[in-house]
């Protein structure tokens, strides 16, 4: 099954936009070495499985994480072009290039993958910036990557340039224990209730938020509800006492 | 608070006291009287005030209203909670309105009354049954829902959905926005008080429906635009009733101009109210009518197009008024580009698949009609039952267990009725998504009600909230 969907996956990419294949081993110990991004958490199969093609569902199967592949250069279209006008920007502007931790080029979306030290400047200067122009900020979402994760809390900012008609991906990796990030609404005030709604849902503290606070669960709310580890409930049967269990601990084949 | 006094309606006592000030500042040398600045000094009329433990006590004498009616003014100050039960909030949105008088000093509004956990739950089903799922969270128009959620999906996946399912989603999309941006007008007109622009606009709407659950099952909600195509091919006679539907709205939408357009009352509380210039919808992220509307022609089926936008032909109306009023001939504009759309997909439509040829991802059983409704033809369950075992777990597998998808992310646009409706889809490789977000244009356009409506009058508070025409089920999700 995966054979077939990684064969569709190659034909529609942009150009020269290399596949998320799997990294060689030198090219993973350097994407290590740079405090790589894991995106994805390893799944233990039981049918999901590619390679092998056992289908018993008793393998027991583990997948590795997936991590997105850094790009190589050229990237294609105008991602080169717009990666150099922003490197030379941000050198204008003072913020140092290791700000960018990583960019990978899939499906032909780019992403940059930050720090967040310098995330507000490196916003400001991306909608300011006259050969950037990210006049809008159309989404942050944020996303979990489950316990066994490393730095499993992402913010992920899209960006839209308005005037070039281009989008980006900014995303900015943080660990549970130290989920701060700093806030956008400065630069684009239309963050403050993505903002909100993303430490409601996934516990991510925005520093310098004007009022974080809960936006769709009450105030007085335990818990982060789109964590994966937030505490699921079942659903009591009315027969000796049995209960339904909660959908995160149900059987499950992916 | 501390009680007030009316000067001119004193208790007996208080005509006593307040003969005296006038003159002991002038001398200056009173340690009652409270500060009232340099000028008193010169002035020798000059009143005062005096706190007393019965409250301030003023002193009126020419020249000092102001001070006066400042007070007063304040005393108005007022926290309103509308809704989260209010026939005029467009749902069970909260606004808080901090009032002085009649004029809104501050605006907040409260979200989060239908908030479902759409997205969480998404996490946990198949990619094919998140459609179900995505359609209800901006539900008066599902089918944009459904269509950024698989666009997104085939996009992750590397898939495009064949021609005739593209020329049928741009089909229903049109037919939906028609009915959105009528429940639009129709809200809009009820909540100021327009009646007959309600009853007017779910009438329309009403036709709109009918001809979608003819054409896909059901009036909402539909479930209907799947990842890798749509889920069966559009019924026979279907153009016949399009064709039908087109002569009914344009009989009759000439009517909104002659109920609404021109009328005073209608223009008189939409003109010169909610007004949101351009900078300011930037920066506030608003996209759909209300930034086309302050002058900029950002659709993205112009600018972005998608399942085949760009074959046809059509404008894109704007406005540089950036009000209401704007905001409504906007709409009623949309609705007859959307029509026109509507008669060049019917010219479109050639036969062909609606799923992609792939048998990972299609489902097998071509749907048919049953003694019991809609469901898997009798001949694909003979064969599965009879014939061949390996179709019968392949029909299992993809329907219980679903199709993987390769890892990755990925994040789609369509402009829904009112703004950029993305949907941002993170995989892991499994047949579950591992994060489904949809960026709703409800909730960031909601976020312009403040910068639309503070200093304004609490009347046109309505007026502002129905020309951002939210749904709380996309905003709270």
């Amino acid at each position: 099954m995966n054979a077939m969907a990684d064969k569709d996956t190659s034909k529609d990419l942009a150009p020269g936009a290399p596949s998320s294949a799997e990294l060689s081993s030198a090219e993973q110990a350097e994407h290590e070495s740079r405090g790589g991004v894991v995106a994805g958490r390893a799944r233990q199969g039981m049918f999901g499985v590619s390679g092998t093609g056992d289908t018993s569902g008793y393998g027991g199967l583990t997948l590795p994480a997936y991590t997105p592949a850094p790009a190589q250069r050229p990237y294609g279209g105008w991602f080169d072009e717009l990666t150099d006008e922003l490197l030379a920007a941000m050198t204008e502007r003072g913020i140092p290039a290791v700000t960018i931790q990583q960019v990978t080029v899939d499906r032909g979306e780019i992403t940059y993958y930050v720090h967040r030290e310098h995330l507000l400047a490196l916003c400001r200067t991306l909608r300011d910036d006259p050969a950037l122009r990210f006049e809008l900020c159309s989404s942050i979402s944020g996303v979990d990557y489950g316990p066994e994760v490393a730095q499993r809390l992402h913010a992920v900012y899209h960006l839209t340039s308005m005037t070039y008609r281009r989008r980006i991906r900014l995303e900015v990796a943080v660990d549970v224990e130290d989920a701060h990030v700093p806030s956008v609404v400065e630069v684009y005030p239309t963050a403050d209730w993505h903002e909100r709604e993303i430490w409601d849902m996934y516990g991510i503290i925005f520093d310098g938020h004007p009022g974080l606070t809960r936006i769709l669960m009450p105030d007085d709310w335990d818990g982060h509800p789109q964590r994966k580890d937030y505490p699921l409930g079942g659903i009591p049967v009315e027969y000796k006492g049995a209960e339904i269990p909660p959908p995160d601990q149900r059987r499950a084949y992916s | 608070m501390t009680p007030r006094q009316h000067p001119g309606r004193g208790n007996p006592g208080q005509g006593q006291r307040e003969a005296e000030p006038a003159h002991t500042v002038a001398s200056g040398t009173t340690d009652t009287t409270s500060a009232t600045g340099p000028e008193s000094d010169a002035d020798p009329y000059a009143a005062t005030e005096r706190e007393t433990t019965e409250g301030r006590v003023y002193t009126v004498t020419g020249g000092d209203w102001d001070s006066l009616v400042e007070d007063w003014r304040h005393d108005e100050r007022i926290v309103v909670n509308m809704g989260p039960q209010h026939p005029s909030t467009h749902g069970v949105l909260r606004l808080v309105l901090e009032l002085e008088g009649e004029v809104v000093t501050q605006a907040r509004s409260v979200i989060g009354y239908l908030h479902t956990g759409i997205e969480k739950n998404c996490e946990y089903r198949t990619w094919t049954q998140g459609v179900t799922f995505v359609t209800r969270a901006d539900y008066l128009a599902p089918l944009f829902n459904e269509a950024a959620y698989c666009l997104a999906t085939e996009k992750l996946l590397g898939i495009t959905a064949p021609r005739r399912a593209q020329v049928i989603r741009v089909l229903l999309m049109e037919l939906n926005r028609v009915a959105s941006h009528l429940v639009a007008i129709a809200t809009g007109g009820m909540e100021l008080g327009a009646l007959t622009g309600m009853t007017a606009g779910f009438r329309e709407r009403e036709e709109v429906l009918h001809l979608l659950e003819f054409l896909t099952g059901l009036r909402m909600n539909h479930g209907f635009i799947r990842p890798g195509g749509v889920a069966q091919d559009l019924p026979e006679g279907s153009e016949a009733k399009v064709r039908d539907f087109m002569k009914v709205m344009d009989s009759r939408l000439g009517d909104y101009d002659k109920l609404l357009t021109g009328q005073p009352i209608w223009k008189q509380r939409l003109r010169k109210v909610g007004y949101l210039p351009l900078d300011g919808c930037l920066q506030l992220g608003i996209t759909g009518p209300i930034l086309r509307c302050a002058g900029l022609e950002w659709d993205l089926r112009k600018v972005e197009p998608y399942c085949g936008y760009e074959e046809y032909e059509f404008d894109v109306p704007t406005s540089t008024d950036a009000d209401c009023y704007a905001r409504y001939v906007l709409r009623v504009e949309e609705i007859h580009q959307s029509l026109k759309i509507v008669t060049q997909c019917l010219d479109k439509l050639e036969p062909g698949p609606v799923m992609v040829e792939n048998p990972k991802i299609a489902w097998p059983a071509q749907l048919s009609l049953g003694a019991d409704g809609m469901g898997t033809s009798l001949e694909h369950v003979r064969k599965i039952m009879g014939q061949s075992m390996e179709a019968l777990i392949h029909h299992f597998k993809l329907v219980t267990e679903g199709f993987a998808v390769p890892p990755g992310q990925a994040y789609s646009v369509v402009e829904s009725p009112r703004g950029e409706l993305g949907c941002h889809l993170v995989s892991d490789g499994g047949t579950r998504p591992l994060r489904v977000h949809l960026r709703d244009p409800s909730f960031v356009n909601l976020q312009s009600l403040p910068a639309m409506c503070e200093g304004g009058l609490v009347a046109d508070v309505i007026a502002s909230l129905a020309s951002i025409d939210p749904v709380i089920g996309g905003v709270d999700r």
